[in-house]
């Protein structure tokens, strides 16, 4: 899959893609080692495992997995000198449709990954660390395999690593298929050898009751990344690149109706969504418009070309100013996109153009969801496949007036009525899109022709 | 069901990396056995819970529930083309399509509890997945282990030709 060397697009700021697609890069640990390779480790041995989680906290890291959640806090939630052991855990579980930017991680800079969760292991004083990896990587778990023997060997994992007395055992755990595994807990229990059904927060918090009831950390893999540049820069210099509350790069992945597809890594909130499709992306494809964005994952909510937002934003006089703006204008950071009713989440960005179908696009998420939906839950099992079942029927011809509204009323009974997340992710796009495109779910409610047929 | 010792001692040695609970190794053991054998029996299912100390249905709940566990063999060689969003956009449902034509699979054919379609001589079986985390280079689809980008309707017959 190195086949295709692709040149960085030169408003890309590349840190945790440096080698990728790099000329020559390998995944072997002498190529790693050659470009300075593991010193950032050595350099974290020489702080205390608090002096790191102050730096991560200093750098104001979020997580790249969805939630954005600042790592340091959830670092700081494991309390030193607990009876429990302490586990790490690097979701590489890459599951959210249109999100690949682990992948190349992992394929192509799987050292990078294992000195980021080296380091974080020491962090939190964790001494036995497991990479949940999907099932569809295989490919990739050799690779890590490989790059874990390989750091055995030179002392970088093991006992007594660097002579500095500390013991750390990684190993990579295999899912097989499963969506919910990326839900923190229910990779938990899928890593406990069961079905992954979520837990309950509380009690279940994995800083508190995690693996084997025991505290807990997991991370994403770019997450994980990111911790091995805080410590070579400092967490102050860090939080220098991006903007305040939205620091560092990230690796936007575009797909579809763009004329240039694939993952760029940017300063968060250096570029507008205009610019990323425009400038970076190289536009649309000619003579289409742009219809609407998926910003952050299926699950975000999906924004209209032709909207307008209102977003308040803090001046440096501490007034409030609020700005009318288009969806160009958009910055690509976590606020932003709340601010505008979606979210930036796994930073998978979803272009369509105006020549799709805003039915048949809800029609193939609500699939997804149907499909992916651990059952646990009655509101997200049932209504996630109600959802899939009247999308698919309105696309038949089998429409019905009622369609958009039982359609909302649907997904509105399951956001908030589940025990994990993914009730808010099934529910968000029928939402969303019904709400934006409510023209053309009117126009497939008022058609039945088919159902007229059968009856 | 005969376990080879080789396959046995790599399930022995998988099972060290989980010193709290033996339990942890089950997918990984369902994995190896499913490897070696293409598919997981009742018998494999029994084996594999007397190994980590377990009920049978502790080890046939997992097989039911994740996707890649298969309790019937597939094809000689399984292909998966990613169904979702930027796939299909891309155009996978006609990729399918396409690869049911030259791999002489019916693709209305319905078997009872199983979404897999099968060539009849066995050669390959086909299943339309979910999302396969490449979507900027759809459509993908993965042969056995390898995994394929931007693969065009044309390449389709090429590529089943490499699979014999």
């Amino acid at each position: 899959m190195a086949a295709i060397l692709r040149t960085p697009h030169p408003r890309e700021k590349r840190i945790i893609f440096k080698n990728i697609d790099r000329e020559g890069w390998t995944t072997d640990i002498d190529c790693y080692e050659k470009d300075g390779g593991y010193e950032d480790l050595r350099a974290a041995f020489r702080l205390t495992p608090e002096q790191i989680v102050n730096e991560v906290k200093t750098s104001s890291l979020r997580g790249r997995g969805g939630a954005g959640f600042p790592c340091g806090a959830k670092w700081g939630f494991i309390k030193p000198g607990g009876s429990k052991p302490v586990y790490l855990i690097c979701n590489a579980d890459e599951s959210e449709p249109g999100t690949f930017k682990d992948r190349y991680i992992i394929h192509q800079d799987p050292h990078q990954l294992l000195e980021g969760m080296i380091i974080s292991c020491y962090a939190v004083n964790a001494r036995l660390a497991y990479i949940y990896i999907r099932g569809e990587f295989p490919l990739g778990a050799k690779i890590l395999e490989q790059a874990i023997a390989e750091a055995k060997g030179r002392g970088y994992i093991g006992s007594n690593i660097l002579g500095g007395g500390f013991d750390l055992e990684i190993y990579v755990h295999r899912g097989a298929g499963a969506y919910i595994c990326g839900e923190e807990t229910g990779l938990i229990e899928s890593l406990e050898g069961k079905r992954p059904y979520p837990r309950i927060k509380p009690p279940y918090f994995p800083a508190v009751l995690g693996l084997y009831l025991s505290p807990t950390v997991v991370n994403n893999v770019e997450t994980l990344c990111n911790v091995k540049h805080i410590v070579r820069m400092g967490g102050a210099e860090f939080a220098k690149i991006g903007r305040p509350n939205n620091t560092g790069t990230r690796v936007l992945c575009v797909s579809g109706d763009v004329q240039k597809p694939g993952y760029y890594e940017l300063e968060v909130g250096a570029l507008t969504m205009g610019e990323l499709i425009y400038d970076v992306c190289g536009g649309l494809k000619p003579g289409r418009k742009l219809k609407a964005v998926i910003p952050g994952g299926s699950s975000a909510k999906v924004l209209r070309a032709d909207e307008r937002y209102k977003i308040k934003s803090k001046q440096s006089d501490g007034t409030v100013t609020e700005q009318e703006i288009g969806i160009d204008d958009i910055r690509m950071d976590f606020d932003s996109l709340a601010a505008v009713g979606s979210m930036a989440g796994s930073g998978g960005v979803i272009v369509m153009d105006d020549s799709r179908d805003m039915v048949w696009a809800l029609n193939n998420i609500n699939e997804f969801y149907a499909h992916e939906s651990c059952g646990q839950c009655t509101p997200c099992r049932e209504g996630s496949l109600w959802m899939s079942k009247m999308t698919g029927r309105m696309l038949q011809g089998g429409g019905d007036q009622r369609d958009p509204d039982v359609l909302t009323s649907v997904a509105d009974n399951i956001a908030g009525r589940t025990i994990c997340a993914f009730g808010e992710a099934c529910a968000w796009p029928t939402q969303s899109f019904v709400a934006k495109f409510r023209d053309e779910f009117a126009a497939y409610a008022a058609k039945n022709g088919s159902k007229a047929e059968q009856a | 069901m005969e376990i080879p010792s080789e396959l046995e001692s790599r399930i022995d040695e998988v099972i060290t990396h989980y010193p709290a609970s033996k339990r942890s190794a089950s997918l990984p053991l369902l994995h190896l056995i499913q490897e070696h054998f293409g598919y997981i029996t009742d018998e494999a299912i029994s084996w594999v819970a007397q190994k980590l100390e377990l009920e049978p249905i502790n080890i046939l709940e997992l097989v039911t529930f994740y996707p890649m566990f298969r309790q019937e063999p597939y094809g000689k060689h399984h292909i998966r083309v990613c169904r979702t969003l930027s796939c299909a956009m891309a155009g996978s449902y006609s990729l399918l399509k396409t690869f049911c034509r030259h791999a002489k699979i019916d693709p209305e054919q319905h078997e009872h509890g199983s979404h897999v379609l099968k060539s009849p001589d066995g050669k390959y079986s086909l299943e339309f997945v979910e999302c396969l985390a490449s979507c900027g280079t759809g459509p993908v689809c993965m042969i056995d282990d390898d995994f394929y980008e931007a693969v065009s309707e044309d390449e389709a017959p090429e590529l089943l030709q490499k699979y014999q």
